[in-house]
């Protein structure tokens, strides 16, 4: 008979133990990249941080000139993400509403799920190249080429699925008595998705809005083909319709310059990209964290 | 307005004429003829999977929200059918309200879970009197009188469902259907909603499905007791039928049917 006491050599528990140490062994490994990335990004950017990189135009390069600041590319990225959720936000909440309130799981539904999946999926070089071939080059737009508009547009097809899926999710959360309440007096469909329903899941899309706006930020690829690169400061509306810069872009192009002062820049450009997608994240974690809380009782 | 397409008598506020509910190919009601009388509380009762509850949610056509859910036959209610292509639910569930297992208020608070309802309604009279005297009629008023904007949530179980009672008497309906209100309170509660439903047969018909037997007894004046029975073409599945109908004294003293005196005397169910 066995004893009942824990035995360390019996092959089950050396096995077993052998397996939790690799779990997590694999799951520090996986944390590693993240850790370094963040921490090198900090030490070599924060160093180049300082009021005139907020300020300034960048200088054309050269290697006897000071580099001048990013703040075009900063407020390239503010406009071509806010033209994004411009359109992002309202078609892919509308979607949302349509898979998780009116569709009863038909093919229609079923083609568009799958449709957002696959979108979701899309190289976000092929938006670029998409957005290219119908706006950029056919100049559709009042006859301009590339546009912080046209990068709006296509940072907006790599934020919809993310949009779509978070608000179908949300407000699958609710539950189904809220809305029998809500019809069961008499309410329509419509009332009460928008006074009972989309309330009750506010804060799941938003959490949604914003992961999905922080992937869209820091996007180059898109940009390279739509929203191209500018060394001026955006003075008005009017440059909507011209090339615009933008800090994924501007690291791009400024860390392949054989300069260290641009190399320097691109490294200020991507502590602060960093910084603002990782305190959009952390934002959309505390906004999810908060919806836990209020939850029913 | 619909014309009136058949006459029923008076007194009778709805109507189940040969009502067959199914769920997609699954048959889960059939040959249901019933009359509900203006006033009365009438209770559904019977063994579970019988069909009380879906029988209920057609009434109002809450069934038009569960996917695949079909009814054949008529469901005549003031003269008009309301399975009728040209019927509108939402206006069909302004009459008849509804009051769910679990109490289910709105993330509000108490005053709005009431002014919602009348307010998209249409109601413009004067919505403090209205959540007053709602709240009295539920007889919720005196334990909320002071915290009306507080969050529904707030309150306890039997509150939460007197409050989803006050909300429905808002909305001024003329049926109040309940499903099994009490199943999911306390004794205490219970006995409060029980005495609330008493103060409401003055105004309103309801009609109640319960799980208890002797809430049906102490609150009803009709019960209607369903029954299943297993498919014909024998697959397996239960089909469920109204086996007897009549005031609740003679249901309970008195049944007509076998299976109705073994499942009110525990036999089943």
């Amino acid at each position: 008979m066995n004893s009942l006491y824990y035995q360390k050599r019996l092959s089950r528990n050396v096995g077993d133990k052998f397996f939790t140490y690799l779990s997590v062994f694999c799951a520090l490994i996986s944390i590693l990249p993240l850790i370094f990335l963040v921490t090198y990004i900090l030490i070599k950017g924060g160093a180049q941080i300082n009021a005139d990189l907020f300020i300034l135009e960048p200088n054309p390069p050269g290697d006897d000139l000071d580099a001048g600041g990013i703040n075009p590319a900063l407020i390239g990225t503010l406009v071509i993400t806010t033209i994004a959720s411009i359109i992002a936000i309202p078609v892919g909440v509308g979607g949302g509403i349509y898979l998780a309130e009116y569709s009863k799981g038909g093919p229609f539904s079923r083609f568009i799920r799958f449709g957002v999946n696959v979108l979701a999926g899309v190289p976000s070089i092929i938006a670029g190249v998409f957005i290219y071939a119908l706006i950029v080059s056919t100049k559709i737009i009042f006859g301009s080429m590339y546009s912080g508009f046209a990068g709006g547009i296509a940072l907006s097809i790599l934020m919809l699925p993310t949009v779509i899926k978070t608000t179908d999710e949300g407000l699958k959360l609710v539950p189904n008595e809220l809305r029998y309440a809500s019809l069961g007096i008499g309410a329509s469909m419509y009332t009460t998705i928008l006074k009972i329903t989309l309330p009750s899941a506010f804060r799941s899309i938003a959490t949604g809005v914003l992961l999905g706006i922080a992937r869209a930020a820091g996007e180059t690829a898109p940009l390279i083909f739509t929203a191209l690169f500018s060394y001026y400061y955006i003075t008005g509306f009017g440059d909507l319709f011209y090339e615009m810069g933008s800090l994924a872009v501007l690291i791009y192009n400024f860390a392949l310059e054989p300069y260290d002062a641009q190399n320097k820049l691109a490294w200020a450009a991507s502590f602060i990209l960093v910084m603002s997608i990782l305190s959009v994240n952390i934002f959309s974690r505390i906004l999810a964290a908060f919806t836990e809380k209020t939850k029913r009782i | 307005m619909i014309k009136n397409t058949k006459k029923t008598p008076k007194n009778i506020i709805l109507s189940l004429e040969n009502v067959f509910i199914s769920y997609g190919a699954f048959e889960a009601v059939r040959n249901v003829f019933c009359n509900f009388k203006k006033g009365d509380i009438t209770s559904l009762i019977g063994p579970s999977g019988c069909g009380k509850s879906t029988v209920l949610r057609a009434l109002n056509r809450m069934n038009d929200l569960i996917p695949n859910c079909s009814l054949k036959g008529t469901v005549m209610f003031n003269g008009t059918n309301i399975y009728d292509t040209r019927v509108d639910p939402v206006e069909v569930r302004r009459r008849i309200g509804m009051v769910f297992q679990q109490p289910n208020p709105f993330p509000k608070s108490i005053y709005e879970n009431i002014a919602f309802g009348a307010r998209i309604n249409g109601f413009t009279g004067d919505m403090d009197y209205l959540v007053e005297s709602s709240l009295k009629k539920a007889a919720l008023w005196d334990e909320c009188k002071d915290k009306l904007n507080d969050s529904g949530y707030s309150l306890s179980g039997g509150q939460q469902q007197r409050l989803c009672i006050a909300r429905t008497i808002a909305i001024e309906p003329e049926i109040i259907l309940m499903d099994e209100p009490c199943s999911a309170l306390d004794p205490i509660s219970t006995l409060k909603i029980e005495e609330t439903m008493h103060e409401l047969k003055k105004n309103y018909t309801i009609i109640i499905v319960t799980h208890n037997m002797q809430q049906a007894l102490r609150v009803s004046d009709m019960t209607a007791f369903f029954n299943a029975i297993e498919h014909k073409e024998g697959d397996g599945g239960k089909v469920g039928y109204l086996a007897e109908f009549n005031s609740t004294k003679k249901i309970f003293n008195s049944p007509k049917e076998k299976t109705t005196q073994e499942y009110i005397s525990g036999k089943f169910g």
